[in-house]
């Protein structure tokens, strides 16, 4: 057995200790192993050290994390105000502290299908949409985050001194007052303006920074940039998944799928460009795929075949 | 309390306090030296696959040895005993060439270089863990930090990133392996088993 064999024997232990508590079987057979030789010994004592020592990364709790929002919400509804102003002064002393005193990065993912708040210290708020990556980075002079993947909404308490960007590459767009969302897919990186203004740089020497105002939405790809303005309803429905459904409003069912598959694992297949260019208005949840295809066959008499993950959708 | 465990180590078994004291001291003195280690054995070995395999009979030599007494200077202990351990791989294994160990003399280089220091004070260490945290395969770090930092249950992790249940303790396990290559060797993680 090579020794990363006996490691991973030994890491499963650690990952079996974390899913429950070990019965008295899971301990003997455990300690069994261990005795077999000081080899298993010694992984097990380097890997646990390891794991142990990230404890402490529990320090990081992002302040009002979405777990602990609740919490917090469950809070305020039994002690008022009052208690709400404790439960964040707590949640200062543990981990914003350091936040505030230096900058450093911090990531925050979610996972395909998720979605994730978090609160800073400042009173902003990042809400995190499917299958994105984020890293922030806080001092006394800037807030800035790095939209690695995905799509976030950014609800900033704007601070002229401490200027709150968010960078995309090499562009980036700086809050003047405002909440907004920025989405990152392959070809494009997409801004839509809810409230306020935002600045926008695509960082080239040739184009000056752009102003975006409230109901703008800005779409940039490597070469162009186009601005349209949206309704009051239309900013609604961009950022429904805030409130975990999906709006469409005169959406082609091949766009709408494409939208369902950011958020599922079940991807929806359309062959057909006839049947893809189809329109349709409705508002599903978001992780509603079934409902989805209910209608696409009840509606509008469309067929749905599911093969594994796929769901292919024709005449 | 060392005479009792050589006996007991003797017949097989160590009562659970020595073996307590053996971790303790391997915890606290040997892990801390891995990178030093680590860079040792790379620099004195030409092939470098059975660098995790050297690295663990030298952990295994020393803790032997620590069983029947801890030994007072962990550094120079355990570079000599890497040192041992190449020299005797080179005399019985016929087939290895002689230039297999280039320079033994970077002992003493070794020796001297500083250790990690073993007393980070607890904002040094959070920074390190972010860091070692930030180099984690993306999937291996979604569940650690769902696990470490937003302490949820390993079926809302499941839920979450939409995977099994089980394949959620894998990754945590391959995060387990990961994060000890990457706090003691200081090294980048490799890719294992999952993509």
């Amino acid at each position: 057995m090579s020794a990363r064999d006996i490691e991973m024997r030994a890491a499963a232990w650690i990952a079996r200790r974390e899913q429950a508590e070990l019965n008295s079987e899971d301990v003997a057979a455990f300690d069994a192993w261990l005795a077999e030789s000081l080899a298993h010994r010694v992984a097990y004592w380097r890997l646990n050290a390891a794991w142990s020592r990230t404890k402490r990364l529990a320090a990081l709790r992002a302040p009002e994390d979405r777990k602990s929002a609740e919490a917090g919400s469950h809070f305020r509804r039994i002690f008022g105000r009052a208690a709400a102003g404790v439960v964040v002064i707590a949640a200062l002393s543990a981990g914003t502290a350091f936040l505030l005193m230096r900058s450093h990065t911090q990531t925050f993912a979610t996972a395909l299908g998720g979605q994730r708040t978090v609160k800073l210290a400042d009173g902003s708020q990042i809400e995190l949409n499917t299958d994105t990556v984020l890293r922030l980075a806080i001092d006394v002079h800037s807030r800035t985050v790095w939209l690695d993947r995905g799509e976030a909404f950014f609800q900033v308490r704007h601070d002229a001194s401490r200027p709150f960007t968010v960078i995309s590459d090499n562009r980036s767009v700086t809050d003047l007052g405002t909440s907004f969302t920025v989405r990152r897919d392959a070809t494009a990186l997409k801004i839509v303006v809810v409230q306020g203004r935002v600045l926008f740089d695509m960082a080239e020497p040739t184009r000056s920074p752009t102003l975006l105002m409230e109901g703008d939405t800005a779409v940039a790809t490597t070469s162009s940039l186009s601005v349209t303005k949206r309704t009051i309803r239309q900013l609604a429905d961009d950022t429904a998944w805030r409130r975990g459904v999906l709006v469409f409003d005169r959406v082609t069912l091949g766009d709408a799928a494409m939208e369902f598959n950011r958020y599922n694992r079940e991807k929806l297949v359309i062959v057909d460009e006839k049947v893809a260019q189809r329109t349709i208005g409705a508002t599903f949840p978001i992780h509603d795929v079934e409902q989805f295809v209910d209608v696409t066959q009840d509606v509008l008499g469309l067929h749905a075949v599911k093969h594994g993950d796929q769901i292919v959708i024709s005449r | 309390m060392d005479e009792k465990a050589s006996e007991l180590s003797r017949e097989g078994r160590e009562p659970g306090e020595a073996a307590l004291a053996v971790e303790a001291w391997f915890v606290r003195e040997v892990l801390p030296l891995e990178a030093i280690l680590m860079h040792f054995l790379r620099h004195n070995w030409r092939d470098q696959s059975d660098i995790e395999d050297l690295r663990q009979d030298v952990y295994i030599r020393v803790c032997e040895a620590a069983f029947k007494q801890i030994p007072e200077t962990a550094k120079a202990f355990v570079l000599a005993t890497a040192r041992n351990l190449l020299i005797d791989r080179v005399r019985r294994g016929n087939v290895v060439p002689i230039d297999a160990v280039a320079d033994l003399d970077t002992l003493g280089a070794a020796i001297e270089a500083p250790s990690a220091d073993q007393h980070l004070i607890a904002r040094e260490e959070l920074e390190r863990l972010q860091i070692a945290l930030d180099q984690l395969p993306q999937r291996c770090r979604e569940v650690v930090v769902m696990r470490r930092i937003e302490e949820r249950s390993g079926r809302e992790i499941a839920t979450r990133m939409g995977i099994s249940e089980a394949t959620v303790w894998e990754y945590l396990a391959d995060g387990v392996l990961a994060l000890a290559d990457i706090l003691y060797g200081e090294q980048k993680p490799h890719r294992r088993r999952r993509p």
